[in-house]
């Protein structure tokens, strides 16, 4: 799952170099800001055909536990 | 298919992402356009999707976005950024889920005010705009949402949110239609047409304050870029159709013309109501055209003598029915009409035929037509191809300026003389100064004109209007009618009066429909008269090369001005008079 999700980040932070682990927070990615963390959602909803609730957005604190919320759909 | 596909099929909708990568393309080339967007809430997205979309369209949309909710300060402020950027157009998105936190907050007997408070508000915000700049407004109405408090009583209560939501996009389109410094875009429509549920992610909404959702967006930017594009004059003014399974079903050739579908014969009512959405369009001002592979006299028959056909002669403005390829006779329609190919719109079932006219007429827009003729029309209606501005009484007149055209050019080769041909058109021409009746109709064709135009300088109604009145300057619209009909008002020019010896020509733009008349001759012995009345000696003129106006290049130069730096002057004292056919008509009351 990392592996797509890594993808997902590349593609919609428009950055090919970019490599997420599960530790990755906003705070290690520059292009990682509140506006392209919508699209980053949208495009994760999307690509994994799952709804995140509202107040799950913006709870994760890194990478992992963004993991976990889609592990758990 | 369902309907969403039907909406996305538009083959040149794009994903959010892919209007994102457009951004990084070079856009040096394109026309630029300045727009600023301001909005109650997040307008990030939007501004982005529509930077993306316009580069579509050929567009760099040079964005200035104001801070969030800041409308009213910016607005009201005489010197705000806003006008300190001096946009060309004002987008202002006032969302329906900042007007119900309003609506939440009245008590009751305010309830029933909201519409008529916020219309006042509005009209506050066009009025001061409009006093500052002259830019024109761009808004987006009202999408519904329903909070079901009264249920369907909703609909007869008029204190209820739903029914001043609805009163209040009423009042939009009133006041809009009485204002031409404000166009709407219909975001009501666009929910209506794409659900709801998706127009708006409420996830998404609760924790950004992001109202349209990443879904929802190529449509709203699409229609926003469609409307600055028709303000521009980037419009569709000819739909040029073929007639087998396009116009009627079955192929009249094979068939004959009682067993084409049409009417109530097989699927005929998906052709009847097609033809009924054609009529509508040849009646606002679109120039409908056939082009068709069959024999003249069979393809014409069913117009003449089919019962059911909504679709007659007199609505067709070029009708070309043969066997030779279809680019070709589009090229020989365009050259009737003499407009642009990147305003035509090409309808054929046949994808060979589509894809040869799309490779040979690159600019001209062929829709993909669905396989199954009942899904044409709402396909159609999803492509919006026929965005306009302004619709004037010379729009409504076209069809006939256009047959008459034709029957012009069949005149013409009968005669090998150019001169004995201008001389037999009995060509007449009125003068007049603007004023409130052709000031409408002068405004748009200073939108519209791109070829036959000097300098291309965009005027507003409103900045016609002050110049008419202006002693600084002097307005002149031209006319020309012959024996075939009348062209309408084809010929605008402005002078500016710089000191007491030169006078300089701010505009000068001409209908392309008259080209090879001898017109320019007539108005320069017209301007050169009315310069030596008032006492000038010298008429100054200047090209501004534009990506369409090529043909006017040498336009000074041919008439006998002299090019100094980048200027042009004419000495009005030793000019000799030159010959034309147009005759001067004198109006009473002019």
């Amino acid at each position: 799952m990392l592996e797509q999700l890594n993808k997902i980040f590349i593609d919609v932070l428009d950055d090919d170099e970019i490599i997420i682990s599960e530790s990755t927070s906003n705070a290690d990615v520059d292009e990682w800001d509140s506006l392209n963390h919508i699209m980053l959602v949208v495009e994760i909803e999307g690509h994994f055909g799952i709804k995140f609730k509202s107040d799950e957005m913006l709870s994760w604190k890194n990478v992992g536990e963004m993991m976990d919320t889609i592990l758990e759909r | 298919m369902d309907a969403d596909r039907l909406i996305y099929m538009d083959n040149t909708m794009k994903t959010f992402s892919e209007l994102k990568k457009n951004l990084k393309k070079d856009v040096s080339q394109l026309t630029s356009i300045k727009i600023a967007v301001l909005g109650d809430t997040a307008t990030q997205f939007i501004v982005q999707a529509l930077k993306g979309e316009g580069i579509d369209h050929n567009i760099n949309l040079q964005i200035w976005e104001a801070d969030f909710n800041q409308i009213e300060r910016q607005v009201l402020d005489p010197s705000s950024e806003l006008y300190e950027y001096s946009p060309e157009s004002v987008l202002i998105f006032k969302s329906s889920h900042k007007l119900l936190l309003k609506y939440n907050k009245l008590d009751l007997s305010n309830q029933p005010k909201l519409a008529d408070s916020e219309m006042a508000s509005i009209k506050d915000l066009v009025a001061n705009i409009h006093n500052n700049i002259s830019a024109k407004v761009i808004y987006f109405n009202y999408a519904e949402i329903d909070d079901s408090v009264f249920g369907n009583y909703a609909s007869k209560t008029e204190s209820s949110f739903l029914f001043q939501l609805r009163k209040l996009n009423y009042e939009l389109m009133t006041f809009a239609a009485k204002n031409t410094n404000i166009d709407i875009v219909d975001l009501s429509s666009i929910q209506n047409t794409i659900g709801k549920l998706k127009f708006t992610q409420a996830s998404i909404y609760i924790n950004s304050e992001m109202i349209i959702s990443i879904d929802a967006l190529p449509l709203v930017a699409k229609r926003t870029v469609n409307l600055i594009a028709a303000q521009k004059g980037k419009i569709n003014k000819c739909i040029i159709l073929d007639l087998d399974n396009t116009t009627w079903g079955g192929i009249i050739g094979d068939d004959g013309m009682e067993n084409i579908q049409i009417g109530s014969l097989g699927i005929g009512k998906a052709f009847s109501e097609f033809q009924y959405w054609v009529k509508k369009l040849k009646n606002r001002g679109v120039v409908v055209c056939i082009c068709s592979k069959n024999t003249e006299s069979v393809a014409k028959e069913p117009f003449e003598k089919h019962p059911d056909m909504v679709l007659r002669l007199e609505d067709i403005s070029v009708f070309i029915a043969n066997w030779e390829n279809k680019a070709d006779n589009i090229r020989h329609i365009q050259s009737i009409l003499n407009i642009g190919f990147d305003s035509m719109v090409f309808l054929d079932d046949n994808p060979f035929e589509r894809n040869m006219v799309r490779e040979n007429i690159p600019d001209i827009t062929v829709p993909e037509l669905p396989e199954d003729p009942a899904n044409y029309l709402e396909y159609l209606y999803g492509l919006n191809l026929f965005e306009t501005v302004s619709v004037s009484n010379e729009d409504l007149e076209r069809t006939k300026l256009y047959q008459t055209e034709a029957a012009r050019v069949q005149v013409h080769s009968s005669f090998t003389n150019e001169d004995d041909f201008l001389e037999n058109l009995e060509m007449q021409s009125t003068i007049q100064a603007f004023n409130n009746f052709n000031s409408p109709r002068i405004s748009q064709l200073s939108q519209r004109s791109n070829q036959f135009n000097l300098r291309t300088i965009r005027y507003t109604e409103g900045e016609i209007k002050g110049m008419a009145e202006s002693d600084k300057y002097f307005t002149f619209s031209f006319t020309l009618d012959d024996r075939f009909g009348e062209n309408g008002l084809i010929c605008v020019i402005i002078l500016e009066k710089l000191d007491d010896n030169t006078i300089f020509i701010d505009t000068w733009f001409m209908s392309c429909r008259v080209l090879k008349r001898g017109m320019e001759y007539f108005v320069l012995n017209y301007l050169v008269s009315f310069a030596k009345e008032k006492g000038f000696s010298t008429l100054k003129g200047e090209y501004l090369s534009t990506q369409k106006n090529e043909i006017v290049k040498n336009h000074y130069k041919d008439l006998g001005f002299e090019l100094q730096g980048s200027y042009y002057s004419l000495d009005v004292l030793n000019y000799q008079m030159k010959a034309n056919h147009i005759k001067r008509k004198i109006i009473e009351d002019g």
